[in-house]
């Protein structure tokens, strides 16, 4: 299938602090099945980019193989990209943070290649800090291999075929909150209200920032029976509390009722403001966070929004005390030590 | 027995985990001080304690390098391996021991001498810690060594001093514990045996180093910052190295931060994934593992060889297959590592054969693998990277300056018009690349391991996938003359027959030539350097009619890497082969090559190896 896209846009069209239009952050047309939950996504991204006014070239998107790895392709066209092998974009993106550390690395996966075969770097990922948005396309099955559980399908889930699932399933939030991560929310690819901002919020954020996007599979996994079906997402969402993110750091404003609202200050100075919280949960309580997210998953809903938050952990460079300058800018002069210091050596092994 | 000043093997059989590795290298330094070539070899098991380990000296003033069978002297002090060790001396030779207790009677050999050393009870007599006296036991020997051998105790005390800098109590009771074992040698044997060191001015400027370190302090200065890796023996000391040289010559001196990044990955997928990351990114990374590891890495291989990715690593080869023989030798990954991967793939290789040569071509590495845009794979063994090597010191150009390829600059970006990833705009195969962030609109593009166009964008139309796999193969050529061209032992081709050899097997193959010469087959040689091979590689083969391929491993993989990528006549290639988990010796070269020389077989049969030099 073809498509073509219309070129002309509204000559007025909003524009950012940079100038450049919504426009000049989209990727290559999508070729994925209409109504993919994946697309609504890559617009998310889209808006949130726009909206932060972030440089297109000082983000590197990477990804692993599979539906929602291909997504890269279709938002933010002027960056470079990362497709990456099956489970493994985790590792690459490691490698690429370590060498500029001041690059945005937004990463793209999906549950197969997070939950199963790539499992493994994922929670390695986690556990050091990485300073990345890794966002989850979220949909209980392998697409582009034609509908097969994934790691995240729940127990008694029925797919197309009417197939009932009979495994466990893996709840990444649970696990990245678990491991440590320090950024952890849920969302859904039908309420951009909630995603925008989160995205936002995670590209703001410094370490590991894990967004866990509930995104379904319109030709696979949208059937009555399935728990990651539009309906039956749509119907299960619970919040944790509204969420505002806020570009600099701003007096709270006087129309959130007392004691409803908590306000979370981010590395770089932005907030995310939390109103109607639900009792007894606030986003720094790693053991509370667990609790609620226990609780919603017996009662059978999916609990969405900032799950937890730490805006103060130490990412992976503070970790290794890398110099503040990225190490691909370093020169000759930085790295070799030259002949001097290699005759001293000589010295010591005689 | 003939005197051997300056020739003989010694081999000291310990239990690993009792601090015999300090004193045994002390042994052998004492040695390389005096001016005599040394080479240790260490024997160790896959375990951390209580094992038996052997620590194996050959000294040769000729220069030989090489393991040589067949041991003069041997210091036994590990009961559980002694009735083998003792079998183990040659008829002639000496059998040192813990003579503290009597030695059994099964252990009494009428052709051997035997040197009875009472080592705990002099500790126990001397040092109040029973610790300490397990400790010192081996510092006893040593110091019986050096009366019996006349090695200078003052060049042993000395390497004390250094070893144990300022700490003054532990330089008095080693010196202790060596004038104990000195002084009973003195008094109850004739000192020095036939067995002997004399000094001599025989190693030059040369150092003492292993490959793993030289191949740590190429990648210092070959200007590695990202370090991935996942323990694995025997390549584990590259990376300890590296941060020890890293943290030492890289650290901010003011803020303590570090122009380097370590990490020990989840395993050996992430560490090529860490790798590749970081390359894509702009900056010089490396990984360094064994067979195991580098089974891991297929995928990856294909990916960074796919879409163009340079990566460096350092394969430091162990025994295989599966977990085989991690602490023993072989070079057995060199199909695995040249063709790695899925789909056609080939990757250059470098087979150095000395320490220097590891630091030179860790730094070379990194300018290939940017210039080519591929993963490079420097090709080491347990031998090489986990023994001390006699070895040409190290040198750096400080005029030199990193090559890092077709990478557009910003200013570049500015000027051309029609710029494509995968475009081969100087037909070399090799296209530009650009690093992210480098410029605001121009040089964005995405990097996959899919088929793609000259443009880097996804395609599945089957002439674009063979343009590119064409392409591919033409900057394949091009690597032929950019890697390391091979070493020539002589101007030009003087005789009917040759031999090829790389890597360790170099220290052997010398031997065994001048052996050979000895009783009469004179031989070409070519130390193959690099794969993939060049012209003169071809060359040479065309040029004889008979090429002796030596290599440690069991299905002579260098000699299919000849077949295949030069399409040699098979019948002209006769594998040289060796695979027992120990170095190769340059008996077991002239062995298999005399075969093809009846009378040479004849006269080697009737007078034996050990003459064939003396």
């Amino acid at each position: 299938m073809t498509y073509l896209r219309p070129e002309i846009r509204h000559p007025e069209s909003k524009r950012n602090a940079l100038g450049y239009t919504r426009q000049y952050y989209e990727g290559a047309l999508s070729t994925l099945c209409a109504g993919c939950g994946h697309d609504s996504v890559s617009g998310a991204i889209v808006q949130a980019c726009f909206e932060l006014a972030i440089e297109p070239h000082r983000v590197a998107k990477l990804s692993g193989i599979g539906c929602s790895s291909k997504t890269p392709t279709y938002f933010l066209g002027n960056s470079h990209g990362f497709n990456a092998v099956h489970g493994r974009m985790p590792s690459v993106a490691t490698g690429a943070n370590l060498a500029n550390r001041d690059l945005i690395y937004l990463g793209i996966s999906g549950d197969g290649d997070t939950a199963s075969i790539g499992m493994g770097q994922f929670v390695h990922a986690v556990r050091r800090n990485l300073n990345i948005t890794y966002i989850v396309m979220n949909n209980g099955c392998y697409g582009l291999t034609k509908g097969q559980d994934s790691a995240t399908a729940d127990e008694g889930s029925k797919n197309k075929s009417g197939h009932v699932n009979p495994f466990h399933s893996i709840d990444l939030c649970g696990l990245a909150i678990e491991l440590g991560a320090t950024f952890v929310a849920r969302s859904f690819s039908g309420d951009k209200a909630q995603l925008v901002p989160l995205i936002k919020a995670a590209l703001s954020h410094q370490g590991f920032a894990f967004l866990d996007v509930l995104s379904p599979c319109v030709t696979f996994n949208n059937n009555p029976g399935s728990t990651k079906s539009y309906d039956y997402v749509r119907e299960h969402m619970e919040v944790t509390a509204a969420l505002d993110y806020v570009p600099e750091k701003a007096a709270i404003s006087a129309d959130y009722g007392e004691g409803e609202v908590c306000a979370v200050t981010l590395h770089d100075g932005s907030q995310v403001i939390l109103r109607k919280l639900a009792n007894d949960w606030y986003p720094s309580d790693r053991i509370a966070a667990m609790k609620y997210l226990h609780e919603t998953r017996q009662r059978g809903e999916i609990l969405t929004g900032i799950l937890y938050l730490e805006a103060t952990g130490r990412d992976l460079h503070a970790m290794l005390n890398t110099h503040r300058r990225p190490l691909n800018a370093l020169s000759e002069e930085d790295l070799c030590p030259g002949s001097a210091a290699l005759e001293r050596i000589n010295a010591e092994s005689r | 027995m003939v005197s051997l000043v300056n020739d003989f093997v010694i081999r000291f059989a310990n239990v690993n985990g009792t601090g015999s590795a300090s004193a045994n290298t002390l042994f052998a330094k004492s040695i390389f001080r005096m001016g005599v070539p040394v080479t240790p070899k260490n024997i160790f098991p896959s375990n951390i304690q209580g094992l038996p380990t052997w620590y194996e000296v050959r000294v040769n003033e000729r220069g030989y390098l090489g393991r040589r069978a067949g041991i003069d002297l041997l210091v036994g002090v590990n009961p559980q391996s002694m009735p083998n060790d003792v079998r183990s001396v040659r008829p002639g030779g000496y059998f040192m021991y813990d003579s503290s207790r009597p030695l059994d009677k099964s252990l009494i050999r009428d052709d051997i001498h035997y040197l009875g050393i009472p080592m705990i009870l002099l500790c126990q007599k001397h040092f109040e810690v029973p610790r300490v006296q397990q400790l010192l036991k081996n510092m006893v020997y040593v110091g019986a060594l050096t009366a019996l051998l006349d090695i200078e105790m003052d060049v042993v005390k000395q390497l004390v001093i250094e070893q144990f800098k300022n700490k003054e109590k532990l330089v008095a009771s080693n010196h202790l514990a060596l004038e104990l074992g000195f002084q009973y040698a003195r008094e109850h044997y004739e000192c020095p045996l036939p067995i002997r060191v004399q000094r001599r001015n025989n190693v030059g400027d040369r150092i003492m180093m292993t490959g793993n370190t030289a191949c740590a302090l190429g990648a210092l200065y070959g200007g590695a910052t990202v370090a991935a890796w996942y323990p694995i023996t025997p390549s584990t000391s590259v990376v300890d190295a590296f941060e020890k040289y890293a943290h030492r010559l890289r650290t901010d001196p003011q803020t303590g931060e570090k122009k380097f990044a370590i990490v020990q990955a989840e395993d050996e997928l992430a560490a090529l994934g860490i790798v590749i990351g970081a390359m894509w990114n702009g900056a010089r990374a490396f990984t360094a593992t064994s067979g195991p590891g580098l089974s891991l890495m297929n995928e990856f291989l294909g990916l960074a060889y796919f879409a163009e990715i340079p990566a460096v690593l350092i394969d430091v080869q162990r025994g295989g297959p599966s977990t085989g023989m991690p602490t023993r030798t072989q070079q057995s990954d060199l199909l695995l590592a040249a063709y790695a991967s899925h789909g056609d793939t080939k990757h250059p290789l470098l087979f150095p054969a000395t320490p220097t040569e590891c630091f030179e071509m860790t730094a070379d590495a990194f300018d290939l693998a940017e210039r080519l845009q591929t993963p490079v794979i420097v090709m080491t063994d347990l031998d090489l990277g986990m023994n001390e090597h006699l070895t040409a010191p190290l040198r750096w150009d400080d005029k030199r300056r990193y090559d890092r390829g077709k990478v557009l600059t910003a200013e570049a970006l500015e000027r051309i018009q029609n710029w494509g990833r995968y475009l081969d705009l100087d037909g070399d195969g090799i296209p530009y690349r650009t690093i992210p962030g480098t410029h605001p609109t121009k040089g964005a593009f995405f990097t996959r391991g899919s088929s793609k166009d000259e443009y880097a964008r996804y395609t599945e139309d089957g002439e674009a996938y063979r343009r590119n796999m064409d392409r591919l193969l033409k900057k394949w050529h091009t690597a032929r003359d950019l890697v390391h061209p091979p070493e020539f032992f002589q101007p030009k081709p003087q005789h009917p027959e040759a031999i090829v050899f790389f890597g360790t097997s170099t220290y052997a193959a010398i031997e065994a030539i001048d052996e050979l010469r000895a009783i009469g087959i004179e031989l070409d040689a070519m130390r193959l350097r690099a794969f993939p091979f060049c012209q003169a590689v071809y060359d040479f083969i065309e040029q004889h009619e008979r090429v002796y391929v030596v290599e440690q491993n069991r299905d002579a993989q260098m000699r299919s890497l000849l077949l295949i990528e030069l399409g040699v006549s098979p019948q002209k290639l006769i594998p040289v082969l060796h695979y027992d988990g120990l170095p190769i010796t340059a008996a077991s070269i002239v062995g298999q090559i005399v075969k093809h020389h009846p009378a040479a077989a004849e006269w080697l049969s009737t007078n034996g190896h050990s003459h064939v030099l003396t």
